[in-house]
């Protein structure tokens, strides 16, 4: 993770991947025991897994246990190798995309110039996996389910990209560190005690991308395409065992990395107020303050995901096309003048 | 230090740069085969995505990281997938497709070969024996300076074009 420049690349390299297998796997194994099984629970009036380990807490290490148990199902038709690639096309976009969050001035996997494009780039092509995934099964539940992802994903991505757009014109950089230093060396009229997150000078901004968020994840109340009542699961129907767990993850995962890249782009990354952004404490506190940041956004997103009942399909397209990506353009323009002017 | 893939590569010997560069360019050319010779309209569009992501890889190790990114995300997260898309509202049989027009590949291997060599004299003419050095990657200001300054007649006349093609395809689409 922190990769001294006078390394050789080969152990730089094998940093970069024993740090992101660990930023995809830690964070989803959290966000899955902290929401899924005991903050789901708790709001339903129940206890949620008490057995494994204190709190329940092993319990993810028993179904993890299960699942690799469990026999590796092809459907007779099915196309076997894009069966059986898709799942791994999905989790190889988030693996790509976790790389250009920073997690402190040093703690970085890729620090490019375009790092938040990079990772609007990388994350559209889980829709590629999703689509072998549908087509692949050779079934018609799957098959849906997958266009259906397929029509939202498109639909959800520009609303995504355009809310984006306002912070990268604020911050005058598509890199993430300079994002993070910008707000960290912002000034809120002259006031520069906290920084300047953007969520408050961009917090059109940030509507519009926790809920295009919401739908890029499926999560209810975007998760026609996997409408248990209508398409059993979606593409995800004919998968079992290790192959269905691969997409568990990656459905996590991305949750905290979308979470993540939110985090950076308006609540500041992982600078704490005070604490000068360049010391080498903030290698340590850094990736602490952005999980905890992490916890908080993906919070958000379980809570409405548990909340909410789903919308229709062509609510679904109209809420993209006719309101969140007017909204996002009205912010471009705004921001994009004010910029000018002051 | 802010390179993508070239931060390792600009100190090392030329020798496994270009050796890397072949591998590619070989996986591509397989590839690209595939994508032709195949009798399944998925997996073509799935060959291709390979292709494309192969000439990603080639923009990578020549410095372009803005063109590289740019590809991944026009080329495979939208052109390749709103083909995958229409191929399977329409017609996704599972198997090989007998009906892929056989008798129109002589025409596309004439129209084939004229493209390659119209492309290799390009290439060749204006490159002859200038040798591509990439020293580190290219930064966007440079790209983004270029474009809204030498280029911005061409700029906005591909954006005009563009729009026109989108009016034009509501218009079509429209039923009322």
């Amino acid at each position: 993770m922190i990769a001294a420049i006078t390394d050789p690349w080969w152990f730089q390299t094998t940093l970069r991947v024993v740090g992101g297998l660990a930023a995809v796997l830690l964070v989803a194994g959290t966000l899955v025991y902290l929401h899924l099984f005991k903050m789901v629970s708790f709001m339903q009036s129940r206890l949620g897994p008490m057995e494994a380990g204190p709190f329940g807490s092993l319990q993810l290490l028993a179904e993890v246990g299960k699942f690799i148990q469990k026999e590796d199902i092809f459907p007779r038709k099915a196309d076997r190798f894009v069966f059986a690639a898709a799942p791994f096309v999905v989790l190889m976009s988030t693996f790509l995309l976790v790389v250009v969050v920073p997690g402190g001035p040093d703690a970085w996997f890729v620090d490019s110039e375009i790092g938040i494009y990079l990772g609007m780039a990388v994350s559209s092509v889980s829709v590629i996996g999703i689509l072998m995934a549908g087509w692949g099964s050779a079934s018609k539940y799957s098959l849906l389910g997958g266009l259906r992802a397929t029509g939202q994903l498109i639909a959800y991505e520009l609303p995504l990209i355009l809310a984006v757009l306002g912070v990268v014109i604020q911050a005058e950089t598509m890199n993430m560190q300079g994002i993070v230093l910008a707000q960290a060396e912002g000034e809120i009229f002259g006031w520069g005690a906290i920084g300047n997150p953007y969520i408050l000078t961009q917090g059109v901004a940030f509507l519009v991308f926790l809920v295009a968020m919401q739908a890029e994840l499926t999560q209810t109340p975007f998760d026609m395409p996997i409408a248990e009542s209508e398409l059993v699961t979606g593409y995800m129907t004919e998968y079992s065992g290790m192959r269905f767990l691969l997409f568990f993850i990656g459905e996590f995962a991305t949750a905290g990395v979308f979470s993540a890249i939110a985090a950076v782009l308006f609540l500041g990354g992982w600078y704490i107020p005070g604490i000068d952004p360049t010391a080498g404490i903030m290698n340590v506190l850094g990736p602490i303050v952005l999980i905890s940041k992490v916890v908080v956004l993906t919070f958000i997103v379980f809570w409405v995901r548990f909340t909410f009942p789903r919308f229709r399909e062509d609510q679904l397209q109209k809420l993209a096309w006719k309101v969140l990506i007017p909204i996002a353009l009205a912010n471009i323009v705004v921001t994009g003048v004010l910029k000018v002017v002051f | 230090m802010t390179g993508l893939l070239l931060a390792e590569f600009t100190t090392t010997e030329k020798w496994v740069v270009n050796s890397f560069w072949g591998v590619i360019a070989v996986v591509m050319v397989y590839a690209a085969l595939r994508v032709v010779t195949t009798k399944n309209v998925v997996h073509a569009a799935l060959w291709l995505v390979v292709v494309l992501a192969g000439v990603a890889v080639q923009f990578l190790f020549l410095g372009a990281e803005f063109v590289a990114v740019t590809q991944i995300l026009v080329y495979i997260g939208a052109v390749i997938v709103l083909f995958l898309f229409g191929v399977m509202l329409t017609r996704a049989s599972m198997g090989d497709d007998e009906t892929v027009a056989d008798e129109k590949r002589a025409m596309a291997a004439v129209v084939g070969v004229l493209l390659l060599a119209v492309m290799a004299f390009a290439l060749v003419d204006s490159f002859d024996d200038v040798e591509i050095t990439a020293d580190g990657p290219q930064s966007v200001t440079t790209v983004s300076d270029s474009i809204f300054s030498q280029y911005i007649v061409p700029f906005e006349a591909v954006s005009v074009l563009l729009l026109a093609a989108l009016i034009g395809a509501i218009v079509v689409a429209r039923q009322d």
